[in-house]
Formats: C-alpha cells, sequence, structure tokens
C-alpha cells in the first residue's frame, strides 16, 4: 500500500509539471503586456519600462522564465502581485480561512443531505418520495449556481428581507456571521447534494440485487440491518471517492458563488486578478487549484483501495 | 456493448433491407426470411420506439426544439429591435407592450432573450460537435493502434482532466478575447473563441468512453473478417468499429449541450463573455445583477430560459441513455 501511494506521488509530478507548463505557456503567449499598467502611464518613460521588464525577467525567453518560475513556486516563494504590492502567498492565506469555511460547510450540509436521501430513494424505490426525490435532484442540478443564487437575492434578501446579500469579513457578531453564509452555503449545498444523492442513489441499488444481500436476508437479518450493515457499507465506497474526487471542483465551482454574493474567498480574488491582469496572482490561484485536483484524486484512489479488500494494487 | 452488426456490404446475399437483422449472432448463414413486420425492428428503430415512451424525454424533446424554433424563429416574428432604447420605458415590469418587461435602458426583454439564445444555443451544439469531434478522433486512434499511441493520448487525457476547467476557461477567454475580436469581429471571433475553448476543454469523457468500446470492438471477429479482406484502417474505424461504440457517446453529446450552454452563460455572467450588445442569457443575467431589487423580471426570464434549455436537455439524455441501452428492455 505505501509502495503503491508513493508510486502515485511520484506519478503524480509529472502530470503536475505539464499542467503548470500549460498555464504558463497560455499566460507566456497570451497577447498583452503584464506591464501594460505602466505603459499606460505616461510619467513612467522607456528607458524605466525596460528596466522593470528586465528586473522582473521578462526579456528572456519563455523556457527560461517557466523554470525560474517553476523553482521559485516549488521554494514556495510565489511572488508579488503586480495589483496590491502583497506577496501573493499572504494574498491567498488571507482569504483561505473564509473559502474553507463556506465551501467546506457547504459540503458537508450537501453530504448529510444527500446520503440520507438517496440512500432512502434506493430502499423505498419507485414510492413517491423516490419519485420527489430524483425530480428535485434532476432539476437541481440542471440549475446553474448563478441563477439559483440570484433567485435567493431576489425571494430572501429583496422580497423577504430576511438576509443579507453581502458577505462582510469584518463581522464579529456570530448570528450576523451565520445569517450572511446562509445563501453562499445553501447555493453550493443544493447544487452539490443534487448530483451527490443521484450517485448514492444509483450505488446503492447496484447493490441491492446482489447475491450477498439475498443471503443475509435468507439467514434472517432484519432488514433494516441488511441496509445498514450490508448494503450501506458497499454503497457508500463509491460514495468517498466521489466525494474525494468533487472536492476539488467545489473549490473552482464556488466562484461563481464568490463572485454573486461578493464572498471574499480565493474565487473572487482570481476573478478581480483576471480583470487586473494580475499575472503572478492569476498563475498562482490556477496552479493551487491544479494541485487540488491532482491531489483530490490520489486521495480518491487511495480511500478506494483501502475501503474495498478487492481492490490490490501490485 | 450494442452491437450492431456493420459488415453489411460482406453480406453474400445482398438481400434487400436489413440482411444483418436476419443472422443469428455469430453464424454466416442466412436464417429462412421472418416474417415482414419483423424486418422493421431495427436497432434505431427500436431505441426511437423506446424513446417515444419515456414521456419526460420526449417533453424535453420538445421544448428544446420548441425553445430553438422559437428564438430562430420568433426575431423574425416579433419586430422590436434589441437595441432600442426608451428611458421612459426603463426598468418596466411585464406589460401588453413588453411581455417580459424591459431592462434599465428601456430595451425590450423578450427581444433581447430572443435574439441571445440564438447564439446561447448555437455556442451550445457547436462546442458539444467540437468536442465529440475531438473526443471521438483521440478515442479511436488511442483505441485502435493501441501500444505507445494509445499511453501518450491517454496521458494527455488525464492531463487535461487534471486541468481546473473552470479558472483556465476564463483565463483564456480573458488573455484572447481582445485580439480575436479585433481580428475577426466582436460577435465572430469571441463566439469561436467560446466554443473552441469550451469544446477543448470537455472532450476528454468522449474520448474515454470511445476508446473503452475500441478496446473490445477491435478484437471482435467481424473486424478481423473486415481486415483479412483487406479493408483499410480508416474504413474499419469508420465503418466497422465507430457504429458500435456510439450509443454511450451519443447520450454524452446530448448531456454536453447543456454543459456547453451553462459555461458560456458562466463565462457571460462573470463578465468574461459577450460584448453587451449580444445579449446572451448569461449576459443578460450578469445585467440584471445591479437591478434585482427594482426590476426582478430582468433576472428571472432569462435564467429561466437557461434552466428550461438545460432542464429538457438533461431529460432527453436521461431519455437517450434508457432507449439506446439494449439491456434495458422498456
Amino acid at each position: 500500500m505505501t509502495a503503491y501511494i508513493g508510486r502515485r506521488l511520484l506519478s503524480a509530478i509529472p502530470t503536475l509539471i505539464l499542467i503548470s507548463m500549460v498555464v504558463f505557456g497560455i499566460l507566456a503567449l497570451a497577447p498583452g503586456d503584464p506591464l501594460s499598467q505602466f505603459a499606460a502611464n505616461p510619467d513612467i518613460p522607456p528607458e524605466v519600462r525596460e528596466n522593470i521588464r528586465h528586473q522582473f525577467g521578462l526579456d528572456q525567453p519563455i523556457p527560461i522564465r517557466y523554470v525560474k518560475w517553476a523553482a521559485a513556486f516549488a521554494r514556495g516563494d510565489w511572488g508579488y502581485s503586480f495589483a496590491s504590492r502583497f506577496s501573493v502567498s499572504r494574498l491567498i492565506l488571507q482569504r483561505l480561512p473564509t473559502d474553507f469555511w463556506v465551501v467546506g460547510f457547504a459540503y458537508l450540509v450537501a453530504v448529510l443531505l444527500a446520503i440520507p436521501i438517496g440512500v432512502l430513494s434506493a430502499v423505498k424505490q419507485y414510492s413517491v418520495f423516490d419519485q420527489v426525490a430524483t425530480t428535485c435532484a434532476f432539476i437541481g442540478f440542471s440549475l446553474p449556481t448563478f441563477f439559483t443564487g440570484i433567485l435567493f437575492i431576489i425571494i430572501f434578501s429583496v422580497r423577504l428581507h430576511w438576509l443579507p446579500f453581502i458577505f462582510n469579513v469584518q463581522a464579529t457578531n456570530p448570528a450576523v456571521i451565520l445569517k450572511q453564509a446562509v445563501m453562499p452555503v445553501a447555493v453550493l449545498a443544493l447544487f452539490q447534494s443534487a448530483g451527490l444523492m443521484r450517485f448514492v442513489r444509483s450505488s446503492m441499488l447496484d447493490n441491492v440485487g446482489q447475491d450477498y444481500v439475498r443471503t443475509a436476508r435468507a439467514k434472517g437479518v432484519s432488514e433494516r440491518r441488511v441496509i445498514v450493515r450490508h448494503v450501506l457499507r458497499n454503497g457508500l465506497i463509491p460514495v468517498v471517492t466521489l466525494l474525494a474526487l468533487g472536492l476539488p471542483a467545489v473549490f473552482t465551482g464556488a466562484v461563481i458563488t464568490e463572485q454573486i454574493f461578493r464572498v471574499p474567498g480565493i474565487g473572487s480574488l482570481l476573478i478581480a486578478s483576471i480583470q487586473n491582469s494580475d499575472t503572478p496572482v492569476v498563475m498562482a490561484i490556477t496552479f493551487v487549484y491544479a494541485i487540488l485536483v491532482v491531489l483530490f484524486n490520489l486521495v480518491a484512489d487511495v480511500i478506494y483501495g483501502l475501503l474495498d479488500p478487492r481492490i490490490k494494487y501490485g | 456493448m450494442v452491437s450492431i452488426r456493420s459488415n453489411r456490404h460482406l453480406d453474400p446475399a445482398g438481400s434487400p433491407g436489413r440482411p444483418w437483422m436476419t443472422r443469428p449472432e455469430g453464424e454466416g448463414v442466412l436464417l429462412p426470411a421472418a416474417p415482414a413486420r419483423r424486418y422493421d425492428r431495427t436497432l434505431w428503430g427500436d431505441a426511437w420506439r423506446r424513446f417515444r415512451r419515456h414521456r419526460l424525454a420526449m417533453a424535453g424533446a420538445a421544448t428544446f426544439l420548441g425553445l430553438t424554433a422559437a428564438t430562430l424563429a420568433g426575431p423574425l416574428v416579433y419586430h422590436v429591435g434589441i437595441n432600442t432604447i426608451d428611458f421612459h420605458a426603463s426598468m418596466a415590469s411585464p406589460s401588453r407592450v413588453h411581455l417580459l418587461g424591459t431592462n434599465d435602458l428601456g430595451q425590450d426583454m423578450l427581444a433581447r432573450i430572443l435574439s441571445g439564445g440564438r447564439i446561447s444555443i448555437a455556442v451550445g451544439i457547436t462546442a458539444m460537435l467540437m468536442s465529440v469531434t475531438l473526443g471521438t478522433l483521440m478515442g479511436a486512434i488511442a483505441g485502435y493502434f493501441g501500444r505507445t499511441i494509445d499511453l501518450i493520448l491517454m496521458r494527455v487525457t488525464d492531463v487535461f482532466i487534471s486541468l481546473p476547467q473552470l479558472p483556465l476557461l476564463l483565463l483564456v477567454i480573458y488573455l484572447f478575447r481582445e485580439r480575436l475580436s479585433r481580428a475577426f469581429g466582436p460577435q465572430f471571433g469571441i463566439f469561436w473563441l467560446i466554443v473552441v475553448v469550451i469544446g477543448g476543454l470537455n472532450w476528454m469523457s468522449t474520448a474515454r468512453l470511445i476508446r473503452a468500446g475500441f478496446l473490445s470492438i477491435k478484437e471482435k471477429e467481424f473486424v478481423e473478417a473486415a481486415r483479412s479482406l483487406g479493408v483499410g484502417t480508416a474504413r474499419q474505424i469508420f465503418r466497422h468499429i465507430l457504429p458500435n461504440v456510439l450509443s454511450p457517446v451519443i447520450v454524452s453529446a446530448t448531456l454536453s449541450v447543456g454543459t456547453a450552454i451553462i459555461a458560456e452563460s458562466t463565462l457571460s455572467f462573470l463578465g468574461l463573455g459577450f460584448p453587451p450588445d449580444v445579449p446572451t442569457w448569461g449576459r443578460l443575467l450578469y445585467d440584471s445583477q445591479n437591478y434585482l431589487d427594482l426590476a426582478p423580471h430582468m433576472a428571472i426570464f432569462p435564467g429561466l430560459m437557461i434552466c428550461l434549455a438545460v432542464l429538457s436537455i438533461n431529460y432527453v439524455g436521461d431519455g437517450l441513455r434508457d432507449a439506446l441501452d439494449p439491456t434495458r428492455t422498456l
């Protein structure tokens, strides 16, 4: 097992290098000058601009810039933001707690909703509950989060005045903090739980018809125990894997939700940096997302192996 | 896996209609002709029959076709300019003059939704064609040739799957849109940029499906027969193997139209898609954000159109999944 994890970690490195090359290449080949802000400023003479270019190393060929960037990134030196003069890592770390709290909480709510509903839906297949739940899930994952977000604002903020629609990080009152997180968390959680619930249901249904379930019933095991101890334990194996695989997508998907509710997370930092041509920040955030994806792919594989003894890693 | 016997031209009898349906699996002998009515039962005929019985899928298909028809024909019938500004009717609620109300500049929302829908739907369908073509080529080449080519192509696919989609989409559109809109005009240039980027980030699942199908089908006897008769590589791939692996691809292609519509709307919603004079549904939502208190109809109608389009496509995909899977009997 350890050997397998080690091997997978090693194989993740070329993937990450390739991804970093793709992202770096896109940024380097893009038209437009990262120093366009200086270019627009008439007070900066061309010689000074050339000096700045030289200082930043922008006059060197792309492969050399890439190697320098990659070496610095690996050392933890993520550079400085063009727009705010703060270090990139500081900007990201500043936003991270908000992100973890909103996204993590939403994912937790999604899982707590999806698993019981999915299980019940599968156990009572074709019942009214199942019909309603599957229809809701179908609609839920077809609705884009930007529309549910806007709908929530119209209903709960504009019409009913229940909830604030702008997220205030300075808030210290726990009631206010909780209240302002309700809508972003709900939007994210609803979307995630819809997809998860469908998956839980079909994974449970795959197991309900298996021979070992019939054997358990034939032995006289109570129905409750059959479902909880036998079907659920097997049915949740792929679900746990999916949970790990889906986590990075929740973070990137939160970009939209953060934008709607003005949540100051990494996603809104990314959008702001893209609009400001703040290349170092954009590069770092995109790459952090890529690391998340690769890391959680690995985690999913390992969990799968731990939970399912039928999977052997040679 | 669906098995359409595609070795039609190998049939010595050359009987009219669909001769391969009268043969039992794996044998070359013709059976005595079955009663005439049974000739009608082809794979696609069966699929269509099963699809028709799926009520929600039929409703979805009708809704999506209706939406497409409305956006195509609507502007021809409904003669209100999408850019006609009327400050006297700014943010008017839906009424008989403006069926879906107006926006902050007094522009008619119905006209804008209809003409914007053309672009939203066109982006969805073109991006789907793009990703399916790319995915099919990658999957077919990897699956058919195997070995090193397979290894390299699947490695590329893995890297693409690991790319953070949304950030990259935003990044590429932001960086390249000005140059392309200068080179090809704002509407045309951005349309192709968005289509290429969305399609270019969505072909991986198709490639994997096709490859998996190819790996099992290429070992079948009928392919071996074709090969031994001297059928060329391209013909083997496209005439013999590909038709047999199409059904999961058709489902994923259908669903990817919805994904692409959402992706375009997301871009426009974040202000990184089409310019303001191209009122795609996402762009209309973006424009509505500051007027949610005074004019909620500005957000609700375009949002409903996106939901309706995506929901109907997803139901069609669901119906197709059931209809094209011969192991399910409906």
